[in-house]
C-alpha cells in the first residue's frame, strides 16, 4: 500500500486526481481430462492499474510484472491526451458494509485433498454411466485487492474462491451427449458430490431419444437453461453503459411494465460468500443490492462512477475490472426471485413441450435487440407430463422480451449457476422450435 | 538472462522441463458512439515453467523472475503428484534461433495520435449515416517478444506482434435494433487496418438495411456460404475436431476421426498451415519450439491428418505438426489451429447460384461455437436465393448442424479462396488467439437455419 501511495504522490505532481487499483492473485486449478488427473497448475499474478485526471481528462494505464511505476505514469499521461472529460471524482474515505468473502479453509486445502474431490465426483458419475468421459476442474484461488486514490479513499480486502466444474460426455458412434454442472463460491462446498448428482439426473433423463416437431411449444428452462439463454442479453440490457448509448431495449423504460408481473430480478454484491460479492466495487464504491425488475417493472440500471456521472445518477457499485482491463459497469450477482410452482408441477402440467438444460449459440445473435436462436445442447421432450427422452438437432428461437412478457411459470426452488446467477426454473408458454 | 533460464532448468528429477518468458507492450483503443471509451497502454512481463513427469504436466506461472529454481521445483512436484500413465516423450533436436518481424514501421513507433486519428475517421463515417444509433470500434495491438528455453538445449527468441480491429455499426428504428460488423487483423503490419473507408461505409449501410429486412423461415435450406463464413465454418465445425488433444483421449471420437475415413466429396481439401508467411496464424516455431508445418487435414474428401503438440503426437504415434500454442505466459501451450482453409475448387459463384431454386446466401459472421459434432455459427448477412438469383436481404441467421453430415452435404466449392484475418479463436479459457481462416464460396444442401422471431 505504501508503494502505491508513492505512485499517487508522483501522479499528483502532474494530475488533479489519481487512483491505483492492484489485484494479486494466486490460483491453483487441477484438471482431470477423460476421467484422469491430467494437470496441476499454480498461477501467480499481480496487475496494477493507474487512472489519472490530467487537465480535466482521463488517462489510464496498466502493468503486470513490471515494477516500473514511472513508466506506468508516463503511459497514463500519454493516453490522457485523448481521454474523456473527467466528469467524476474518485470516492473519498468511506465506511464499507461487512461482506465476508474469505473462507480460510480454501487457503488450507491441499492439492491432494482437491484431487480427492475430483476422484469422488468421477467415481459417482461413472457408477451410473461406466462409459462416460468426465472432464473435471477443481480450482481454488485467493485474490488480494487494494485500491487507493488521491481523495484519501482506500479499500483493501481478500477474497477466496473455490470452484468445481464437470463436463461428462457420452459418445456412441457419431452421437455425442453432453452433460455438465458447476459450483462456485468463496467457501469450500459442503457436499462436493452435488455436481455429480445433478449430472446423473441429466443422464437418467437423456437415457432415451425423443423426436421433436417444428412448431410452437411451451418450454421449461432449468436454472442452467435460464443462464445459457437469458443471462447475457439481460446483463447487457441493464448495463448503464449500454443504456447511456441508447441501444438497450430497456433504456427509457424505467418504471414501465416490460416483463411478466411475476418477475422480480435484482443485482446484489453484498451476499455473503458469493463469487460476485465484495465490500466495495473495483473503484471503491460501497457494495449494495440494486432492484432491476420489480413485479415486471424496470426499476434500475447498473452503473460505475463514470457512466453514472454521464447519466446524471449515482454509481450502484457495479464497477468491474478484468485483469488489466479498464473499469466498466457489470453485474455482480443476479438473482431471480423464486415463484410458487415446483419443477415437478411444471412438467406435470405440460401436454407437449421441452425442457432446456443447455442452449448453445444463444449469445451470438442480435443480443441488443433480444433476439435469440440457439441449438439445444442438452434438453428433453415432455409428453403428457412425463419426460420421455433427450432431444437432438433442435433449435429454439425467439425474442427474450416477448418471451419474458408472457405469463411465466416461476419455479419455487432457485439455485446458483456458475456462481453468478441465482434462479429458479422458468416455464415459457410458447416458443418457436425448429427441428430436422 | 539466457544463463538464468538455463540454470533454472538443470538437474530436476523430471522427464522434461521448459520455460517461457515474454515481454509485451499493448495499446487498446475502444470507441463507443461519439465517445472514446478507452485508450490504454499496458505493459506486461512474465513467464511460466512446465515440467513433465511420468506422463503428467506441472505448470507454474509468474510475473516475477526471482526464485526460478524453486518455481521449477514446484512444477516438478505438481507433475509428480499428477503423474500416471507414461507415454514416451521422444526427444526433439535442440533449436537455437532468433526470429524477428520487420515492417515499414514498428507498432510502438506509430504514435497513439495517428492510430486514434484513423479510428476517428472510421467512426465519423459510421455515425454520419442516417438511422445509425451508435458505433463500436475496438482496436488492439500488441508487440510481444517471447523466449523459449527447454531442458533439451533449445533457446528460441521470437517476436510475435499482432493487430486486431473490430468495427460495429448499430442501427435503430422504433424498437428495432440491428447491427453490422467488420473484423480485420494482421501479424503486426499496421497498413492492414488502413484505408478501409469504403468498407466501413458499406457496413453502416448494411446495418440500416437490416432494420427492414424480413426473417428467414426456420428449417433446412440449401445455402451458399461466402469465403468469410465458410472460413468460420471450416475452423469451428471441422478444425476443432482435428485438434489431437481431444481425439486421443476419447476413444469413440478417435474411432470417428480415423485417418482414411471419407468425410466429403472428392473436391474437398482442408489444410492448416502456420508456415504461410504473413498471416495472423503464422509463425516459425510453436510454443514448444517445434517448426511450423503445412498439415493437410482432408485430401480429396478423405481424412489424412490432424494437429499435434509433442505430447499428442507421441501418444498417437504420429508426427508432430508444431501446433502447440498459448495466448500468453499464464497458460500452458495446447493444440491449436493456425491458418485453416478449404482449398479452392473449380466452380464460379454464378454457377453455384444457378443450381438453386430456393435457398439462402449467407455472408460474414458474428461468431461461432462448437460442441464437437454440433456446431452453431451466426451469419452477419443473408439474402434469399430464388431461381438461381439473389433476392431480398434477410435478418441475420444462425446456422447449425452436425459436422459429419454437413461436410458431406457440400456439393460445390468455388474458385475464389479468400483468407479472413479478423477475430480470434478461443479454447480452454485461452482467448483470443490470433488465427486466420478462409475458403472459397461453398454450397451446402439441407443446412438447418434458425431465423429468430418466428413466433
Amino acid at each position: 500500500m505504501e508503494h502505491f501511495l508513492d505512485v499517487i504522490h508522483s501522479a499528483r505532481k502532474v494530475a488533479e486526481q489519481a487512483e491505483v487499483f492492484c489485484v494479486s492473485s494466486q490460483e491453483t486449478p487441477i484438471y482431470f481430462e477423460a476421467n484422469r488427473l491430467k494437470q496441476i497448475q499454480t498461477k501467480e499474478s499481480t496487475n496494477v492499474s493507474l487512472r489519472i485526471f490530467r487537465d480535466g481528462k482521463l488517462g489510464i494505464s496498466a502493468a503486470s510484472g513490471s515494477n516500473n511505476m514511472e513508466a506506468l505514469l508516463d503511459m497514463a499521461v500519454e493516453t490522457s491526451e485523448f481521454g474523456d472529460p473527467a466528469s467524476f471524482s474518485f470516492p473519498s474515505r468511506t465506511d464499507y458494509p461487512d461482506v465476508n468473502t474469505f473462507d480460510p479453509r480454501v487457503q488450507k486445502i491441499t492439492m491432494e485433498e482437491m484431487i480427492e474431490y475430483g476422484n469422488q465426483i468421477i467415481t459417482k458419475i461413472k457408477k451410473y454411466a461406466p462409459d462416460i468421459l468426465c472432464d473435471v476442474e477443481v480450482t481454488k484461488g485467493i485474490d488480494s485487492i487494494c485500491i487507493v486514490n488521491s481523495q484519501r479513499g482506500e479499500a483493501k480486502y481478500t477474497k477466496s474462491f473455490f470452484g468445481l466444474s464437470v463436463e461428462g460426455i457420452l459418445i456412441q458412434d457419431t452421437d455425442m451427449l453432453f452433460t455438465g454442472d458447476t459450483e462456485g463460491s468463496c467457501c469450500l462446498p459442503d457436499n462436493p458430490e452435488l455436481v455429480a448428482d445433478r449430472v446423473v439426473r441429466q443422464l437418467e433423463w437423456a437415457n432415451k431419444k425423443a423426436a421433436v416437431p417444428t412448431k410452437l411449444l411451451p418450454v421449461i428452462f432449468t436454472p442452467r437453461g435460464v443462464a445459457s439463454t437469458f443471462l447475457t442479453p439481460l446483463a447487457l440490457a441493464f448495463n448503464g453503459k449500454v443504456v447511456l448509448e441508447g441501444v438497450s431495449p430497456l433504456g427509457g423504460k424505467l418504471g414501465e411494465q416490460v416483463f411478466d408481473n411475476k418477475l422480480n430480478l435484482w443485482d446484489d454484491a453484498t451476499l455473503v460468500y458469493c463469487v460476485g460479492s465484495s465490500l466495495c466495487d473495483d473503484e471503491g464504491t460501497p457494495s449494495q443490492c440494486t432492484p432491476l425488475v420489480e413485479g415486471g417493472v424496470v426499476a434500475n440500471f447498473l452503473y460505475d462512477l463514470r457512466t453514472a456521472a454521464l447519466a446524471n445518477t449515482r454509481s450502484t457499485g457495479n464497477c468491474k475490472r478484468i485483469g488489466s482491463g479498464s473499469p466498466k459497469p457489470a453485474v455482480s450477482s443476479l438473482v431471480i426471485e423464486e415463484g410458487d410452482i415446483s419443477f415437478e408441477a411444471m412438467v406435470d402440467g405440460m401436454e407437449e413441450g421441452l425442457i432446456v438444460e443447455q442452449l448453445i449459440g444463444a449469445d451470438q445473435g442480435n443480443l441488443l435487440g433480444g433476439d435469440f436462436s440457439g441449438n439445444v445442447l442438452l434438453g428433453y421432450k415432455v409428453e403428457s407430463g412425463e419426460v420421455v427422452g433427450r432431444i437432438k438437432d433442435t433449435m429454439i428461437s425467439g425474442n427474450i422480451y416477448q418471451v419474458l412478457k408472457q405469463s411465466l411459470g416461476i419455479g419455487n426452488k432457485a439455485r446458483w449457476v456458475d456462481g453468478i446467477l441465482r434462479t429458479p426454473a422458468l416455464c415459457c408458454p410458447c416458443l418457436s422450435v425448429a427441428s430436422k | 538472462m539466457r544463463n538464468q533460464f538455463t540454470d533454472a532448468l538443470k538437474e530436476h528429477n523430471a522427464d522434461y522441463v521448459e520455460i517461457h518468458f515474454e515481454e509485451s507492450e499493448a495499446t487498446r483503443v475502444i470507441c463507443r458512439s461519439g465517445s472514446l471509451e478507452e485508450v490504454s497502454r499496458i505493459c506486461s512481463s512474465g513467464g511460466n515453467i512446465r515440467a513433465l513427469v511420468k506422463g503428467s504436466w506441472g505448470f507454474v506461472s509468474f510475473n516475477h523472475l526471482d526464485k526460478l529454481r524453486e518455481k521449477a521445483a514446484l512444477a516438478v512436484d505438481e507433475a509428480r503428484l499428477a503423474s500416471g500413465e507414461e507415454f514416451g516423450f521422444p526427444a526433439a533436436e535442440p533449436v537455437v534461433d532468433t526470429v524477428t518481424q520487420e515492417f515499414e514501421r514498428s507498432l510502438t513507433d506509430i504514435p497513439l495520435a495517428a492510430k486514434k486519428r484513423l479510428l476517428d475517421e472510421y467512426n465519423s463515417i459510421i455515425l454520419g449515416s442516417s438511422k445509425i444509433q451508435s458505433s463500436r470500434i475496438d482496436y488492439r495491438d500488441v508487440k510481444r517478444k517471447v523466449i523459449f528455453v527447454n531442458s533439451e538445449g533449445s533457446y528460441i527468441e521470437q517476436s510475435k506482434p499482432d493487430i486486431a480491429l473490430r468495427l460495429t455499426a448499430i442501427a435503430c428504428q422504433g424498437n428495432e435494433v440491428q447491427q453490422a460488423g467488420l473484423s480485420l487483423g494482421s501479424n503486426g503490419d499496421f497498413s492492414a487496418v488502413k484505408g478501409l473507408h469504403d468498407q466501413v461505409q458499406e457496413m453502416a449501410r448494411r446495418a440500416v438495411s437490416l432494420l427492414s429486412a424480413p426473417h428467414v423461415k426456420g428449417g433446412a435450406h440449401t445455402v451458399i456460404l461466402d469465403p468469410v463464413l465458410a472460413g468460420v465454418f471450416v475452423h469451428e465445425a471441422f478444425g476443432h475436431l482435428s485438434e489431437a488433444d481431444f481425439v486421443y483421449q476419447y476413444k469413440q471420437l478417435y474411432n470417428i476421426m480415423t485417418l482414411g475415413r471419407r468425410f466429403g466429396g472428392k473436391q474437398l481439401n482442408i489444410i492448416d498451415d502456420a508456415s504461410i508467411p504473413g498471416l495472423r496464424g503464422s509463425y516459425k516455431y510453436d510454443d514448444e519450439g517445434m517448426r511450423a508445418t503445412r498439415t493437410p487435414l482432408i485430401q480429396d474428401g478423405i481424412l489424412v491428418g490432424r494437429l499435434h503438440s509433442r505430447e499428442t503426437a507421441a501418444r498417437m504415434r504420429e508426427n508432430p505438426t508444431g501446433n502447440a500454442r498459448a495466448i500468453n505466459y499464464s497458460f500452458p501451450p495446447i493444440v491449436r489451429m493456425t491458418n485453416t482453409f478449404i482449398e479452392p475448387g473449380t466452380s464460379c459463384f454464378k454457377e453455384m447460384l444457378e443450381g438453386i431454386k430456393e435457398g439462402v446466401y449467407v455472408k460474414d459472421w458474428y461468431g461461432g461455437t462448437t460442441s464437437l459434432e454440433m456446431f452453431t455459427f451466426s451469419a452477419g448477412e443473408a439474402y434469399m436465393i430464388r431461381d438461381g438469383k439473389l433476392g431480398e436481404m434477410l435478418r441475420p441467421v444462425v446456422l447449425t448442424g452436425n459436422v459429419f453430415v454437413t461436410l458431406d452435404n457440400i456439393d460445390a466449392i468455388g474458385n475464389d479462396l479468400d483468407m479472413n484475418q479478423g477475430g480470434g479463436c478461443g479454447k480452454a479459457g485461452q482467448s483470443p488467439l490470433p488465427v486466420s481462416n478462409g475458403s472459397p464460396h461453398i454450397r451446402i444442401r439441407h443446412c438447418l437455419l434458425g431465423g429468430g422471431g418466428d413466433q
